[in-house]
């Protein structure tokens, strides 16, 4: 039940994001490429130093029962 | 879940992924339309009186939208500088404006990494909205008699070739 | 004996969109090296070793990566002095990986190989992600596939779940990732992500026996080889937030759920604070709260041998609590040599693992009736010291 909710909700994010890529959207990306400063600082990266999280992840997967949906893209300066 | 309902929302994702992608539209059309009056503006100089792009008629125009967090845009202004420097004499004129609201860090940037050609400050990104800035660094040329003719997004190496051509067919004109 | 042994390739899964997925999908990611010592001590076992991770692109659109981890153990564990000796042993691990820019859609494909005296893993992945509607909203999709043997051991325990009768045993892992990131405001980022992997094969640890009550024992139990499913399904889905302060300073958290076909029920709460004190200096602080039920076969003391058809002494399937406190430091200069090299960050990280057991109770403690030993709790200091560059 959850999974499928789980599921549910991220097919949701990818149908508004599908509608919202194609021209017929009415909404404006409401942050301007020139209004992008906080999120181009590095200390607003998800991830800034790979290989030391990918590390821990590993310390805390081999003693513990769960694992995944740890990492995530995205953000940053939007240049180029 | 049992093994067929994961495939099923695996493929479900992907489906959707892809119907979004294939219903978007190609790379962004320049959002400042070729051909039409470059929008007048004034902005505040780092140096000297404010500069007016009416001013500046008679004259190619490559204005580059930057900023200091950018990296781009860092990597593109040494570059613009040579461009500058060379054509300057020939009816060419460079205008870097700035689009962030505070002008600090674009200084000290150019501290760093000066540059001869003017910089303007956009601090509350009249231009940056008039020009549709879509893209961080934005370029656009305006040709002598003040018409937009190129209009360029991001910055990698090897794009000052195109600006190259671009300026130089335009003051051939 | 390998500490790591029968979760490690779901790892190597994880650690494969950990290293493509990183990133955006309209830019390649950044040309650097890192070189890590990392070090674990807890609960009598230490894991320490070196790692490098090197990047380059290639003109313009393509990117490589490549890792080399090792771990060293040492290790005089709970589980390792219940019915053996203290041991030495070393892993390694190879990972690479290629970046394809095309456009604003990011193609990655990679291969990871590791390799202990016990246990060979080999594992493929391939991730696509996509930039969307102005660059605010980044999707991508993942894909991975491993291959894992289970050998022969050489500590006097030998692996009797065969499937092919001629001395080791294979698991196979299917992973299915998808993510989106999306910036929200101009000081805010929202991260969701939801991962489910399917294992098959041997998937226990042969060296994490269960114990049975046995009024012939001096002890008043005896061990006995675990049985565990020869399948396991499992689904993931986290959201995470990362906030910028107005005074150049980072708040994020984070809370993922996890639930699979064992029964396992587990949930993580993170927080995270960075804070920069100059254009050098850099702290971090934080704090992961993790809590799991545990497997429904799983129970730290059998009434009777084969009392199950599954059964289960291992900790990583138990109920516990956890809570992990971190802090780490971070150093940016400028190096005037080599002159390719742009900057260079020397980093330190410490964190600090509590582990409450529920229901596993410390065998090596004495006590009068078996099952009711202390529980065991478990602390550990993990260590990261890494120079970075970019170049």
């Amino acid at each position: 039940m959850r999974r499928i909710l789980l599921g549910g909700v991220l097919l949701g994010g990818f149908l508004l994001g599908g509608t919202l890529m194609s021209g017929c959207s009415p909404i404006q990306p409401w942050v301007k490429p020139y209004e992008r400063e906080h999120l181009a600082d590095p200390i607003m990266s998800f991830d800034r130093n790979p290989i030391s999280s990918v590390y821990l992840d590993h310390v805390f997967e081999t003693r513990e029962g769960a694992r995944g949906a740890t990492g995530s893209v995205g953000g940053g300066c939007g240049c180029n | 879940m049992t093994t067929g309902t994961l495939k099923v929302s695996a493929l479900l994702l992907g489906a959707a992924l892809t119907a979004g992608l294939a219903a978007a539209p190609p790379l962004p059309a320049a959002s400042v339309t070729a051909g039409a009056p470059a929008a007048a503006f004034q902005l505040p100089a780092a140096v000297g009186d404010p500069v007016s792009l009416a001013d500046l008629k008679g004259q190619v125009v490559l204005i580059n939208f930057w900023a200091s967090w950018c990296g781009p845009c860092r990597q593109e202004m040494p570059i613009l500088d040579q461009l500058y420097k060379k054509y300057k004499a020939a009816g060419f004129t460079l205008l870097g404006v700035n689009v962030e609201p505070k002008s600090g860090d674009a200084l000290a940037f150019l501290k760093g990494t000066p540059v001869s050609f003017p910089i303007l400050f956009d601090t509350q990104s009249k231009v940056s909205t008039l020009y549709e800035v879509s893209g961080m660094p934005s370029t656009v040329i305006v040709d002598r008699k003040g018409n937009v003719r190129y209009v360029h997004h991001g910055y990698k190496a090897g794009d000052e070739g195109e600006y190259l051509d671009q300026i130089r067919s335009l003051m051939r004109e | 004996m390998s500490i790591c042994t029968h979760l490690r390739t779901r790892w190597l899964a994880a650690a494969a969109f950990g290293l493509g997925a990183v990133g955006r999908a309209d830019v390649l990611p950044e040309d650097r090296t890192d070189v890590l010592y990392h070090r674990y001590e807890g609960g009598g076992l230490t894991v320490q070793g070196p790692s490098v991770l090197v990047r380059k692109k290639f003109g313009d659109s393509v990117s490589v990566s490549y890792q080399y981890y090792e771990d060293l153990i040492s290790s005089a564990s709970i589980d390792v002095l219940s019915t053996a000796s203290a041991y030495k042993e070393k892993r390694t691990q190879h990972n690479l990986s290629v970046d394809y820019l095309h456009g604003s859609t990011l193609y990655s494909a990679g291969f990871i190989y590791s390799k202990e005296p016990d246990y060979k893993s080999n594992t493929g992945f391939l991730s696509v992600s996509q930039s969307m509607f102005g660059d605010l909203t980044t999707v991508s999709f993942g894909y991975s596939q491993g291959w894992d043997r289970v050998g022969e051991v050489d500590h006097g325990v030998v692996v009797q779940t065969f499937n092919d009768g001629i001395g080791h045993a294979n698991a196979n892992h299917r992973t299915w990732s998808a993510g989106v990131s999306q910036v929200l405001s101009r000081d805010l980022l929202l991260g969701l992500n939801f991962e489910a992997d399917e294992n098959d094969g041997y998937l226990q640890s042969p060296y994490r026996p269960v114990r049975y009550v046995d009024p012939f024992s001096i002890k008043g139990y005896s061990f006995t080889l675990a049985v565990a499913p020869s399948t396991r399904t499992g689904t993931a889905g986290s959201a995470q937030l990362k906030y910028y302060l107005p005074w150049h300073a980072a708040v994020d958290g984070s809370y993922r759920l996890y639930g699979d076909t064992w029964g396992i029920v587990a949930n993580t709460v993170k927080f995270g604070y960075t804070q920069p004190l100059s254009t050098d200096w850099t702290l971090e602080a934080s704090a992961r709260y993790y809590w799991q039920g545990h497997a429904n076969f799983y129970s730290d003391l059998y009434p009777y041998a084969d009392s199950q058809n599954f059964t289960s002494r291992d900790r990583e399937l138990a109920q516990f609590h956890s809570l992990t406190l971190g802090l780490g430091a971070s150093y940016e200069f400028h190096p005037g040599w080599p002159h390719w090299v742009d900057k260079g960050t020397l980093n330190f990280n410490y964190n600090r693992l509590h582990i409450n057991y529920q229901d596993f109770h410390d065998n090596l403690l004495p006590s009068l009736v078996p099952g009711d030993e202390p529980l065991y709790t478990l602390d550990a200091n993990i260590m990261q010291f890494f120079l970075s560059f970019w170049y």
